[in-house]
């Protein structure tokens, strides 16, 4: 058996532990595994251009840039500031614990699309987490902590759309699953596998919750008499 | 009947505007970056159509194309357009108030609605969406309408979108190729027999009798194969076929579904962590402006960490 092809496999990782460009990287460790496996030139093009053009569909999400970059110009993000500014009760913690609740019930009802990074955590859930966690902090943050703090919204968004998403029957992961099984011969109903997903949905809100909470403590605790305040 | 073509379509053109004005600003890198990409967008059909025509050379320009953005992509977007000041931002906020959330709470509401109601609407006989595709024609339908909803909100002309759009669409760079090259990633390594190697190779050294070992050979699999190829639904037929299937649920008798889910969700913790899940851990770093690729994995691995020690509890206590 040829075992070359692997080396594609570590270019990629190396390249991303040496930083060098992604999308170089990623090409190049997919020219190398496709060449060593024993693909000639123009075989090994048209395999690349044929999954690329098939998987058009995942840049579809850039055709919301134009309307939340207007909403952008009129001061969206200036807005969501303001707003979140007026809802005294809420610190960072509870505003991302709050968006993590939520992501999670819309992707086990199947409704995955309805936020995301550009949607809704660019113009509206990473403003709204630096609002709070100035507050929280009662003066202007640096700008490494309201990247920190930006980072955490993102991943927050993650954790949510994931651990919901499999509890869902009708979508992705339960029909890979399914039709797996169904493939090997084994029958399953989607709600016997989607059920098992419960218990890890819960455990991702409990676990990221406590998370977003201690973050919080430790980008306060350089200031003394902030850190204990409403958590 | 609305087709997933027409959104290609109506992407190329957003792509060939964001090349045309870059060209303008004489970004030449930024702007052959988009003009190619937006050429393979509106070429896509044509180059699936001619393959199952069996004329294979449309294939093999794609190729070379999505080579060339390759060699174009490091210092796409390197160059930031302006927002307007934040003193008109802020003076907008004030003025528009929370009708600004309108528009963007357009986008959600009307996917939303095409993907539950859409399946009711029909034209000529004809279902309006087709079905397969009924969800991200509701995204696309939903952004449209909340750009004409900003657009008229804002009191700013049509073009003003564009250019707007452009902005973030600079922003993200080469970040917004990601997935689709991974996509493309994907498909060459297990057409060059990696992932069948990988998951032979674990098998061969598994002690199949101890069912913490194949637990924990399967479940810690399902992560690092996701961190390599950055998406866990190419992760899971070749490890349950190579490990969960043979030895959890024929050999020690598990649950099917329960091991099905649950090394799928393995997999989750193991996108957490890699930078190959582009659009998750790489796109937000690019559109948040984080400065670090690893900005976002950095804020969600203990996440991820404990939350795979979790799956792999339930999965040895359960089976």
């Amino acid at each position: 058996m040829n075992h070359w092809p692997m080396l594609g496999v570590l270019i990629i990782v190396l390249g991303f532990v040496l930083r060098f460009n992604a999308v170089l990287v990623v090409v190049t460790g997919g020219v190398v595994s496709g060449l060593l496996a024993g693909y000639d030139v123009p075989d090994l093009l048209a395999l690349i251009g044929e999954s690329f053009v098939a998987n058009r569909a995942l840049l579809l999400i850039a055709l919301t840039l134009p309307a939340v970059g207007v909403l952008e110009r009129c001061g969206l993000r200036e807005y969501a500031r303001h707003w979140i500014g007026r809802l005294r009760g809420l610190n960072l913690t509870r505003l991302l614990v709050a968006y993590l609740g939520l992501r999670q019930l819309l992707s086990m009802l199947g409704m995955t699309n309805v936020a995301g990074h550009p949607q809704t955590v660019r113009p509206m859930l990473a403003p709204m987490s630096e609002t709070a966690f100035e507050r929280d902090k009662g003066a202007p943050a640096t700008p490494e902590e309201l990247a920190r703090v930006r980072a955490l919204a993102a991943a927050t968004d993650n954790v949510g759309l994931f651990f919901g998403e499999d509890v869902f029957i009708a979508l992705g992961a339960v029909l890979l699953i399914q039709g797996f099984y169904a493939s090997h011969g084994i029958v399953l109903q989607p709600l016997a596998i989607a059920l098992w997903a419960l218990p890890t949905a819960i455990g991702a809100f409990v676990i990221h919750g406590l998370r977003l909470a201690v973050a919080r403590r430790r980008l306060l605790a350089r200031y003394p008499g902030q850190a204990d305040a409403a958590d | 009947m609305l087709r997933i073509e027409y959104a290609y379509d109506l992407l190329a053109l957003f792509l060939l505007c964001a090349g045309l004005l870059n060209l303008r600003d004489r970004q030449w890198r930024t702007a052959a970056f988009w003009l190619v990409l937006a050429a393979l967008f509106g070429g896509g059909e044509a180059v699936i159509r001619a393959k199952a025509a069996g004329v294979r050379w449309p294939a093999e320009l794609a190729g070379a194309a999505v080579l060339v953005l390759a060699l174009l992509a490091p210092g796409v977007g390197r160059h930031r357009v302006p927002m307007v000041p934040e003193a008109q931002r802020e003076a907008s906020a004030r003025r528009l108030g929370r009708r600004l959330f309108g528009p963007a709470l357009l986008i959600p509401l009307v996917t939303v609605l095409v993907s539950v109601f859409g399946g009711y609407l029909y034209l000529q006989g004809q279902p309006l969406f087709v079905p397969a595709h009924r969800t991200l024609l509701g995204l696309v339908l939903a952004s449209v309408l909340a750009a004409v909803a900003a657009t008229r909100l804002g009191r700013v002309p049509a073009p003003v979108a564009l250019g707007e759009g452009r902005r973030l669409l600079d922003t993200l760079g080469w970040a917004a190729l990601m997935p689709l090259l991974l996509a493309a990633l994907g498909v060459v390594l297990t057409a060059s027999g990696v992932g069948r190697d990988i998951a032979g190779f674990s098998a061969r050294f598994i002690p199949i009798d101890s069912r913490l070992a194949c637990v924990l050979a399967y479940g810690l699999g399902m992560a690092v194969f996701t961190v390599i190829m950055g998406n866990a639904f190419a992760a899971f037929p070749v490890l349950t076929a190579g490990i969960g299937l043979p030895l959890l649920v024929v050999h020690h008798g598990a649950n099917p579904g329960l091991v099905g889910s649950l090394g799928m969700l393995c997999g989750y913790c193991g996108t957490l962590l890699t930078p190959m899940a582009a659009n998750f851990n790489i796109v937000p770093v690019a559109l948040l402006e984080l400065g670090d690729d690893w900005a976002v994995i950095r804020a969600q691995w203990p996440t991820a960490l404990a939350l795979l020690a979790f799956n792999l509890l339930a999965l040895y206590l359960l089976t």
